[in-house]
């Protein structure tokens, strides 16, 4: 059942009485014992995302002793990050991730080995990255990254210690384990921007990281002991809300492009274009939507002209801030249409104009001409009129 | 079981009773109800997209008969769609 590594075997190390004493709760277990921790301190795992997922992994993971982690992470630390990302403090607001969550779990256990990767994970470094690693866990947000990651494992013959969350429902399992299915086998594709509504429903319950993200942390932990029956080919479901936990069968799929039986994929790929991320960065989704600032905005309005806000953001943001516009939340606008006038003219917003360019690029196809998109949304709102309204 | 993005088009609700003979017809009646949950389920020639998986109790309905797999009464239909949530905000 152990992880076919040639690194857990061959490395000689000892425990000092240090060890001995910190790892004391492990030793006296037989599933772990002295040979259980030796093998902690022989693994070496890398940690992709040192967020929401990566904190209770990264914490953990240095807590049991894993002698070699790594941390990829290219964003700094923000305040909104500490609902939920518990490896950072306050005072960690506007360090790079990956060496502020180094420095946390140094001070946790300052006699394992932690490499930062201030950088981000792209199909020109991955392969390099994880090649050095026995476990890759995957704690990104994002699909580019995930069939990255994916793909990059499977390439190597890693497993892939897979977590995923969305508001108060989580997704585990491992992924890319010898005989098992990947990634691809679960999703062959990728949403396409925009479809899954991920913008309107973002956001996410500070406790549901942590908890998928301890269930990583076991997993990889078991892959590396040999213990007990890893999560492979379970996709692990759960719902924080009704506290439920379900188990769904994963098969390996043999038609599956990647580590089916006639691979069609040999080499990582531009994900960003095959998740279609290029298509709605161009400047061409812009087009043809007039944008007026906020600046404009306020002075239009000092002027007495007469504008109708429109704001297709959540009921719950609204009462977080807005410009007293009319609520109808993007995912309704379809329904909702006929409430709004076409011979006025509109200002539509969300939070940072993504949202409100899609709000016109619909009014626009039933028919309204008047409409302007706020450039930056609420956001450039509180940045360029409104010093008072707080930012989400 | 509907997932939790999903929800919204189905008034919040979490999970819908319905009586049907196959998978494809209990969808199908899922969605008559909740008009706005189709593009979120099928494409537009009717498939069901490759980003959603539905399972007929904990089986992946792909390696079972697909949307003609039989079901039967008490048989529990979930739709999981891929999320990628982490460790960022994805809200824009």
């Amino acid at each position: 059942m152990a992880i076919p590594t040639d690194t857990l075997q061959q490395q000689e190390v000892k425990l000092s009485k240090d060890e001995i004493q910190r790892y004391s709760r492990h030793l006296i277990m037989p599933e772990v014992g002295m040979e259980g921790q030796l093998k902690l301190k022989r693994a070496r795992v890398l940690t992709i995302g040192t967020g929401g997922l990566g904190a209770p992994l990264g914490l953990y993971l240095a807590a049991a002793g894993v002698g070699h982690l790594g941390l990829v992470d290219f964003d700094v630390v923000d305040s909104s990050n500490l609902q939920r990302q518990v490896t950072f403090t306050t005072a960690d607001v506007g360090k790079p991730k990956s060496e502020a969550a180094k420095a946390r779990l140094s001070a946790l256990n300052p006699a394992i080995d932690i490499v930062s990767y201030e950088t981000r994970l792209t199909s020109d470094n991955a392969l390099d990255l994880f090649r050095d690693y026995d476990i890759i866990v995957d704690g990104t947000d994002n699909f580019p990254t995930r069939f990255l990651v994916n793909d990059a494992c499977v390439l190597l013959g890693k497993p892939n210690v897979y977590g995923s969350i969305f508001r108060f429902e989580g997704q585990a399992t491992v992924f890319g384990y010898p005989g098992g299915p990947c990634y691809r086998c679960l999703y062959p594709e990728p949403p396409p921007p925009g479809l899954v509504p991920s913008c309107a429903e973002g956001g996410v319950l500070g406790v549901l990281p942590g908890i998928v993200g301890s269930i990583q942390a076991m997993e990889t932990i078991k892959l590396i002991l040999g213990a007990g029956d890893p999560l492979v080919g379970r996709l692990l479901l759960f719902d924080a809300l009704a506290m439920r936990f379900r188990e769904l069968k994963l098969r390996r799929n043999p038609d599956c492009p990647m580590c089916g039986d006639h691979r069609t994929i040999t080499k990582l790929i531009d994900y960003e274009e095959f998740c279609g991320i290029r298509g709605e960065e161009a400047p061409a989704m812009t087009d043809g939507i007039p944008e007026i600032t906020a600046t404009e905005l306020k002075a239009r309005q000092d002027r007495g002209d007469k504008l109708f806000i429109l704001d297709v953001r959540e009921p719950h943001e609204y009462q977080i801030c807005n410009l007293n516009g009319k609520l109808i939340p993007l995912g309704e606008l379809p329904r909702r249409v006929n409430e709004l006038d076409s011979s006025v003219e509109m200002v539509v917003h969300c939070r940072s104009g993504k949202r409100s360019a899609d709000a016109i690029h619909f009014l626009q196809t039933a028919g309204f001409k008047k409409l302007w998109n706020l450039k930056g949304g609420v956001l450039a709102w509180a940045d360029e009129v409104d010093p008072r309204m707080p930012k989400y | 079981m509907i997932p939790t993005p999903l929800r919204q088009f189905t008034g919040k609700q979490s999970s819908i009773e319905c009586s049907a003979a196959t998978v494809g017809e209990a969808l199908g009646s899922l969605t008559g109800t909740f008009t706005d949950l189709r593009k979120h389920l099928f494409t537009d020639d009717g498939k069901i997209r490759s980003f959603v998986n539905v399972y007929l109790n904990d089986e992946d309905i792909r390696f079972l008969d697909k949307e003609n797999t039989r079901t039967k009464d008490g048989d529990t239909i979930s739709i999981v769609p891929s999320i990628a949530g982490g460790s960022r905000d994805d809200g824009k």
